[in-house]
């Protein structure tokens, strides 16, 4: 039973991981700007589709990565700047409508670049070797991504609790206007929220792709559509919250991915009924689910978490 | 004394039909002369069924105000109701073969298939309404996404093999060119592929429009102008919301029923949330809150994606110049930076919240009587003299 489950749980704390690193994007915007932001699992893939083209220019590795980490964080600025900016003062429903027209113009612009071809993402030494954990063969990036997540996590809280900027972005989340008033400058703070979200879903890229052969331009919709989730689920606008929406919901989705299998085996199906088809649509139940039972999520009342 | 008012208005409405008729004439027309084959005919029926799926999500999005991004989702019910319930019985074991033929051993005319997928998308959206019209604006946004992706996956599962032919491919079904009249020799008499989608198309918008202008549609616009007021008003918030949820997925149903036409067959897997997004931008575009403007810019939108800018995609020379950038993929880039500029420039979209009437009326001169001109004159005048009196 455990040696069935294991596998399962192992990539779904990877997985998690990685949608924290995204969710916390997703949760930092909408605890300033309310918004969805629907452009950032474009952002997540264009991160993947950038590190495709910089490994194939030969590169070395410790040039290319922090390479697609700050070019990733420079697009995320860019498009705050281009496409949110101007329709500061405009009905949320605007801005919202941008988000998607920039996820659209994302993935429109990959096609181009790609001419619509799956790229395969470069093998990165160090994480993607296999190892093998209490008798599961996985690849290094399952074990790297939790600890990493974690230390991006606690460095990012101190960032937002201990330095003038993180208490700007304190300040603008609970009240807009007088913070202005304060004399924070809104749009520094803006842009600098972007450019973390941006930062971290470049590294969630890095990782994420190790996982999975190829990158072509919808493959960041899912995974960004499952952070956003995780970020309601863990109650929008806290960070800690969206990532343990995130390690959730990874671990349930790839339970979800094995219940076939893992029910086959333990005697309590005859034969498989199919459920991994619904590994997608379980984050979207769970996610209707928390809204109508807690719409604040599961840590959203907290409001000194919210950034 | 007739109210010059009404008349005024009446005339722009005998316009607007004329209009309306000048453009069914015209397609009827162009279907008999131009070859089945052109690319004039392809927009025209996919643009005709984008037109009645953007009416349907302005409906909901532009007049009552809730912002849902669940109209993939009930196309694709609706889609899927349709086909399954018109693919011919001698087809059966074809389109169902790891199925043993399916479970459905009938099949219903088009029209009732039709009018069955609306009924099948308004249940679910009953079904779906009930908890999730009670959430605020993105997060009902996000829950009616999600929603859609649901329905994609049960569509899927294996287990309903028998029904919804699991993830494979439905098809077979009649499409547009059943509607063509044939002669006894198999040649078609009298082409009918695009006129009757406009029809039909043309038919659900007309209802829409009726509903718009009855106490209905004037309640519908009350809650997207104030919630609380209208709840003040005694407008029923749950029951109205309901409602415009409820028809606006009918026709989203329908739509969708349509769209499995045009395309001939069905696959639950494209029905993806960018589909949503596509029509949300064709709204957008349109102007949010004007069914004119959704309809114009489904075509517009339509015809530029799959045939005007189209050479965008292929190499182009202009005299031995090869101008740079154009390869697969960049029409769509160009277009991407149109609906940005649109969206971020041009917020009102085409029409603003006007319809054909109002553009009729605005227009210079065009429709205004003679007795309204005097009258304007005589107006202007008497408004001077007090001016000079003074």
């Amino acid at each position: 039973m455990w040696n069935t489950v294991f596998p399962y749980l192992l990539s779904g704390i990877s997985v998690g991981g990685q949608y924290a690193l995204i969710a916390i994007g997703y949760t930092m915007v909408y605890g300033i700007l309310r918004l969805i932001n629907f452009a950032h699992g474009d952002v997540f893939m264009v991160a993947g589709i950038i590190m495709v083209y910089m490994s194939a220019s030969g590169m070395p590795l410790w040039v290319t990565i922090p390479l697609v980490l700050i070019l990733t964080a420079l697009i995320g600025f860019v498009i705050e700047r281009v496409a949110y900016k101007p329709l500061r003062s405009a009905p949320r429903m605007s801005v919202m409508i941008s988000a998607i027209g920039v996820s659209y113009t994302l993935q429109n612009l990959v096609l181009y670049v790609t001419g619509g071809l799956n790229k395969t993402y470069p093998t990165i030494p160090l994480i993607s070797q296999t190892v093998t954990v209490l008798g599961a063969k996985t690849k290094a990036v399952t074990l790297v991504t939790p600890v990493l997540t974690l230390v991006l996590v606690l460095l990012l809280v101190t960032l937002i609790n201990k330095t003038k900027i993180g208490m700007a972005m304190r300040a603008v989340s609970k009240d807009f206007e007088t913070s202005q008033l304060m004399g924070i400058k809104i749009n520094s703070v803006i842009s600098a929220t972007f450019v973390i979200g941006s930062f971290l879903a470049g590294v969630g890229s890095v990782l994420y792709f190790t996982n999975y052969p190829t990158v072509i331009q919808t493959s960041g919709a899912m995974p960004g559509l499952k952070a956003f989730v995780a970020a309601v689920f863990g109650g929008i606008g806290s960070i800690p919250g969206a990532v343990i929406g995130a390690f959730i919901i990874g671990i349930m989705e790839n339970i979800i991915k094995g219940l076939d299998v893992i029910l086959f085996k333990s005697g309590v199906i005859s034969a498989p009924l199919g459920l991994s088809t619904f590994s997608d649509a379980f984050t979207f139940a769970l996610l209707i689910v928390i809204l109508i039972v807690k719409p604040t999520g599961l840590f959203g009342e907290k409001a000194t978490d919210k950034v | 004394m007739t109210n010059p008012k009404i008349k005024k208005k009446d005339r722009a409405l005998t316009v607007s039909w004329i209009v309306v008729a000048a453009v069914y004439a015209a397609v009827f027309a162009a279907e008999q002369v131009i070859s089945p084959n052109s690319m004039l005919f392809t927009v025209l029926k996919k643009g005709a069924t984008y037109a009645l799926v953007a009416v349907s999500m302005n409906l909901l999005n532009g007049f009552t105000g809730i912002f849902s991004l669940g109209q993939a989702g009930f196309m694709l019910l609706g889609a899927y109701t349709y086909a399954i319930f018109t693919i011919p019985l001698e087809h059966r074991s074809s389109v169902y073969q790891y199925f043993n033929g399916g479970v459905v051993q009938f099949t219903l005319p088009w029209f009732l298939a039709m009018i069955l997928a609306g009924l099948v998308a308004a249940f679910f959206a009953w079904l779906i309404g009930l908890p999730v019209l009670r959430l605020k604006s993105d997060y009902l946004a996000i829950a009616t996404l999600g929603f859609a992706e649901i329905i994609r996956a049960i569509l899927q599962w294996n287990q309903l093999g028998p029904v919804t032919n699991g993830s494979n491919m439905l098809r077979l079904f009649p499409n547009f060119n059943s509607f063509n009249i044939l002669k006894a020799d198999g040649s078609v008499a009298v082409y009918l592929s695009t006129t009757v989608p406009f029809l039909i198309a043309g038919v659900c918008i007309g209802l829409i429009v009726l509903l718009l202008h009855s106490g209905y549609g004037r309640a519908f616009k009350s809650i997207r102008d104030d919630e609380v007021a209208a709840e003040a008003m005694g407008v029923n918030l749950a029951h109205h919301k309901q409602l415009a949820f409820c028809i606006s997925s009918f026709f989203a149903g329908v739509g969708g029923a349509m769209l499995a036409m045009y395309q001939t067959t069905v696959q639950a897997k494209s029905f993806t949330t960018a589909m949503t997004y596509e029509i949300l931008l064709m709204v957008v575009i349109g102007g949010v809150g004007s069914v004119t403007g959704s309809v114009i810019s489904s075509f517009l939108f339509v015809a530029c994606s799959e045939w005007w800018l189209r050479f965008l995609d292929n190499e182009q020379f202009i005299g031995d110049f090869q101008v740079p950038l154009l390869r697969n993929g960049f029409r769509l880039v160009v277009f991407s930076i149109i609906i940005m500029v649109v969206v971020l420039f041009f917020r009102r979209g085409i029409m603003g919240t006007r319809e054909l009437p109002d553009v009729i009326r605005a227009l210079p001169g065009a429709v205004r009587s003679l007795p309204e001109k005097m009258r304007a004159r005589r107006e202007r005048r008497s408004a001077s003299r007090k001016e000079a009196g003074r």
